[in-house]
């Protein structure tokens, strides 16, 4: 069997013991790649040699030594392209790494793959990229999700090991669930951001996408921790996560936050979450209704604060000092208007001009203050549900994959895509998604596991359990 | 309508003041002057993609310092926020600044009256001694500097990201004079805390001037003008003269004053229209995401605390009562640390403190004017001032020794004798001159004794000849008048 299909904790064993060499993982990706990244389209940049040189040198008794990684293409790696998938970062090669990429170098880990994304994380589709859509690996007329599409496909669609996305309103967790592979977003303050490129600071999340709860872990114990470049980093000690599966969830206090279950959502997608939650009752956990009153609220603060903090972090690129210069401008102005006019994609203006609009003079009392009051009710409806349960149990996604092209022209129904995902990164809260079942034509359904903040070991003990008596892991999609 | 036979002009300070750190505001990069172009930067202070700031703690407690010395409320918890305008020396075309919760705000700037201009420092308004109240204290980092040729214009991003502290006035000045000695006592008050070199010709401390006029008495302020490109406090003072009387020459015909910023040519000693101020830029701030508020009542402030240095007004108190030197010398004292320092370990060995002052502040100083890097010892000074007052060497002796003190460092007591300068003060010495003198001089003796009493200077003038100058003056006129009158 190709080295392409096997998890990391497996490749990470079989590479300690000497059975099996970087290279021969390369290679083994390298061939995937080959036949399948044409249809597919996971990645925006693939070195090929730079890759294979790194295996060569690989050094297998560091804990990640040897296994190859796709960073999203928002994750700054030393020499590396990171384009956000946007015309305006063409031709930038990253000045330093990530601090979220260092540790994984230092880890022993070689990357592999830059991957695609909806245009500078904005997106639930990978539609929105400049650099080509990415297809869905089980269904190839559908999306992957986004936007970290790129990242969830090249997994699902063994083209990767793992892989880094980042995550500011859904964008780890929706495409996971889409593609049918596990998606974390840990609480904000987790992992440093140090190195990736800002959409909304307050909101956005590094995390991994692995084909397994246990590679999740993995991955996380390499990232998680303060970093001094990074002032909103937590400071606590660093953890390594899930050293001991339980296998149990006895006596897990189990969350259903009844605004999760809409009467629009997918039949399939709330029948294959409701069982989920029966399989942890079976087990041992009990389940509670919540509530977090303040939900129908989410997508309109969301989309008043992450584009607030956008229009002031995009504002960097203007041609001055990197990426896309406009040619030959009149003047100053003219140099602005042009190198972003032609640089940045129709969905992200509409950002910049949302965001620029809120924080304006006069408005942005009604608006971003507003916003801000909110996301506070937000975060106390979390910590309210917190001391009734241990963790909470919703969709990832109101509904499987949908077809290409289908709401690029609908920017709301686009932004309802992240209706289960988005609350989260407005509290902070880490939460995971993995898959729970198949609609009958064959399309992965997400389940959504929430904690409260700096909960992940529980998160990810309660995955593991569940994930291992089932075998939707185990599945590979058919592109 | 009749004019008003008095116009005032009302005054507002914008100051920025670039922080003595060792790094930049939010990243490791060195602050420093002069480095070749864009050689000091990192992702962070160019804005580079992904890039975050972590806030310096040593700008942090500079800043509450300056906001300590000047009596400042601080905030106990603090927050930076964004500031978005484009700029191409502004690399991430938003300013991390703080707009809501200041670290500092209130406090006040006295005015020392020798900070006035020279021409001014016995007027009123220097010796009303006003206290001109402050509107915050912020944090804030600086932007790089454009540089412009022919063709093309280039930034360096080396000065981008320095601290740099923005000090606002209320509307509390009233004359030119008044501005300038706000700039020279704020910056005495910086250099005594050491929290900047304030040097405005390096741009080390920046001012923008608000001003408008009104009819004395009236409450309601004129329209305002601020002025830019101000490169020095007789810059600041200048400018304003100037500006003041085009508002007042303005308005006596009736014209209506224009809201707008306006440049200062030095050269041309005039302003001119920069831009009009038909719509107010909207900064559109908000909390800076990537930055925790910054509590500073956890360590921060205390920290701030053991650093108060003695301050300008104290100093120039203490150095009056105890050391007994005038107003004006405190003053100078004050303003330059380096020197006071020079000078107190020279008073600190005797008693006559303020003869001390006088010789360090007049001669010493007119020879060499950087205490720092003098070979004399200050110690020199208080032995120097001794001799004079115990009369070992009069005036005239002093001065030679002072100028072998400068050519020649050495103890002024070991000059004397190598000069062999010491006056004569032995009595029976002394007594011996004058006799010789009296038996030499019958004519004066005579003179004297029938009641010209000016007649005594010969005979006096005969024992300095006698005794080489030694002679101590005071003690040959009692000895002299005895003898003569017994």
């Amino acid at each position: 069997m190709s080295l392409a299909h096997e998890t990391l904790a497996s490749l990470r064993r079989r590479l300690s013991s000497k059975e099996i060499h970087s290279r021969d993982i390369v290679k083994d990706l390298l061939t995937e790649i080959g036949t399948r990244e044409k249809t597919v389209h996971a990645f925006t940049h693939i070195d090929e040699k730079a890759a294979l040189a790194a295996a060569e040198k690989a050094d297998s008794s560091l804990p990640l030594g040897g296994i190859p990684i796709a960073l999203k293409d928002n994750l700054n790696a030393l020499g590396d392209p990171c384009t956000c998938s946007s015309k305006i970062l063409e031709g930038y090669k990253a000045p330093y790494d990530a601090t979220a990429v260092a540790r994984l170098r230092q880890a022993g880990a070689i990357f592999l793959g830059r991957t695609n994304m909806d245009e500078f994380a904005m997106g639930s589709s990978t539609e929105n990229s400049a650099l080509g859509i990415t297809r869905n690996p089980w269904d190839s007329t559908r999306i992957p999700g986004g936007s970290s599409g790129g990242s969830a496909a090249a997994v699902a669609g063994r083209l990767a090991i793992a892989a880094l996305g980042s995550d500011t309103g859904g964008s780890i967790r929706q495409p996971a669930a889409l593609c049918g592979c596990v998606g974390l977003k840990p609480t904000y303050g987790r992992i440093s951001r140090y190195g990736l490129v800002a959409f909304a600071s307050s909101l956005d999340q590094i995390g991994p996408l692995t084909r397994t709860v246990e590679d999740s872990a993995i991955l996380l114990s390499a990232l998680a921790g303060h970093d001094p470049r990074d002032n909103t980093t937590d400071l606590r000690k660093p953890e390594t996560f899930l050293s001991k599966p339980t296998g149990s969830v006895q006596g897990l206090r189990v969350g259903l936050p009844k605004e999760y279950f809409l009467p629009g959502m997918s039949p399939e997608a709330e029948a294959a979450v409701r069982g989920a939650a029966h399989w942890f009752e079976k087990n041992g956990a009990t389940l509670v209704e919540v509530s977090l009153p303040h939900t129908p609220a989410a997508i309109a603060v969301y989309y008043i604060l992450a584009t607030a903090e956008a229009s002031a972090n995009l504002a960097r690129f203007d041609g001055v000092r990197y990426g896309r210069r406009a040619v030959e401008p009149k003047d100053l102005l003219d140099l602005y208007h042009r190198s972003r006019s032609e640089g940045f994609g129709p969905e992200v203006k509409r950002r910049i001009i949302l965001g620029t609009f809120v924080l304006s003079q006069g408005y942005a009392d009604a608006y971003y203050r507003k916003a801000q009051k909110v996301r506070g009710l937000l975060r106390q409806d979390f910590e309210s549900a917190f001391t009734k349960c241990d963790l909470l149990l919703t969709p990832t996604s109101p509904e499987p994959a949908f077809p290409l092209g289908e709401r690029t022209q609908d920017p709301l129904k686009m932004y309802l895509a992240d209706v289960f995902t988005i609350s989260t990164n407005l509290a902070g809260n880490g939460a995971i998604s993995l898959p729970c079942g198949f609609t009958k034509s064959n399309l992965p359904i997400g389940l959504q596991l929430i904690g409260p903040h700096f909960g992940e070991e529980k998160i990810l003990q309660a995955a593991h359990a569940y994930e291992q008596s089932h075998d939707f892991w185990k599945r590979m999609p058919p592109v | 309508m009749s004019s008003p036979a008095k116009w005032e002009a009302v005054i507002g300070l914008e100051v920025h003041v670039q922080l003595h750190t060792q790094t930049k505001m939010f990243c490791g990069c060195i602050n420093q002057y002069g480095g070749a172009a864009n050689s000091q930067v990192c992702p962070v202070c160019l804005g580079m993609p992904g890039s975050l700031p972590v806030p310096n703690e040593e700008a942090i407690r500079k800043t509450i310092l300056t906001g300590l010395m000047l009596g400042c409320r601080i905030a106990p918890v603090a927050r930076f926020d964004r500031k978005n305008y484009f700029y191409p020396d502004m690399p991430k075309n938003y300013q991390i600044s703080q707009f809501e919760d200041p670290l500092c705000a209130g406090g006040a700037v006295g005015l020392d009256p020798f900070l006035f201009p020279k021409d001014l420092q016995e007027s009123d308004e220097a010796k009303a001694k006003r206290s001109i109240r402050l509107t915050r204290i912020h944090l804030e980092e600086d932007v790089a500097k454009s540089f412009h040729y022919e063709e093309r214009s280039g930034i360096d991003f080396n000065r981008a990201g320095t601290p740099l502290m923005e000090i606002v006035s209320e509307a509390d000045l009233r004359t030119p004079g008044e501005a300038f000695a706000f700039l020279g006592s704020l910056r005495q008050v910086l250099l005594s805390g050491g929290v900047s070199s304030a040097d405005m010709e390096k741009g080390q401390m920046r001012c923008d001037v608000n001003v408008s006029v009104r009819p004395v008495g009236q409450k309601e302020f004129g329209t305002k003008v601020e002025l830019k490109n101000l490169n020095s406090i007789s810059g600041v003072r200048r400018a304003l003269e100037y500006e003041i009387g085009r508002q007042i020459g303005a308005v006596e015909k009736g014209e209506a004053i224009q809201h707008e910023t306006r440049r200062w040519d030095d050269d041309a000693g005039a302003t001119f229209t920069m831009r009009t101020k038909e719509k107010a830029h909207d900064y559109r701030y908000f909390p800076e995401p990537d930055l925790l508020p910054v509590r500073t009542d956890q360590g921060l402030r205390k920290a701030a605390e053991s650093g108060l240095p003695e301050l300008p007004a104290a100093l120039q108190a203490r150095l009056m009562q105890e050391n007994g030197v005038t107003a004006y010398q405190a003053s100078v004292l004050a303003a330059d640390r380096v020197l006071c320092g020079y000078y107190e370990k020279a008073a600190a060995g005797t008693k006559h403190k303020a003869a001390v002052a006088n010789w360090i502040l007049n001669d010493f100083l007119a020879t060499q004017p950087d205490p720092a890097t003098s070979p004399v010892r200050p110690e020199f000074f208080g032995e120097l001032a001794g001799l004079v007052v115990e009369g070992v060497i009069n005036s005239a002796q002093a001065k030679k020794v002072f100028a072998e003190l400068m050519a020649n460092p050495a103890s002024p007591k070991a000059i004397v004798e190598k000069l062999g300068l010491a006056q004569i003060s032995d009595v029976g010495a002394l007594a011996a001159f004058c006799d010789e003198a009296i038996a030499a001089n019958p004519r004066s003796v005579e003179d004297y004794r029938s009641g010209k009493s000016n007649a005594i200077n010969a005979l006096k003038g005969f024992v300095m000849k006698k005794s080489q100058g030694k002679a101590n003056p005071t003690q040959v006129d009692e000895i002299l008048k005895a003898k003569l009158s017994a």
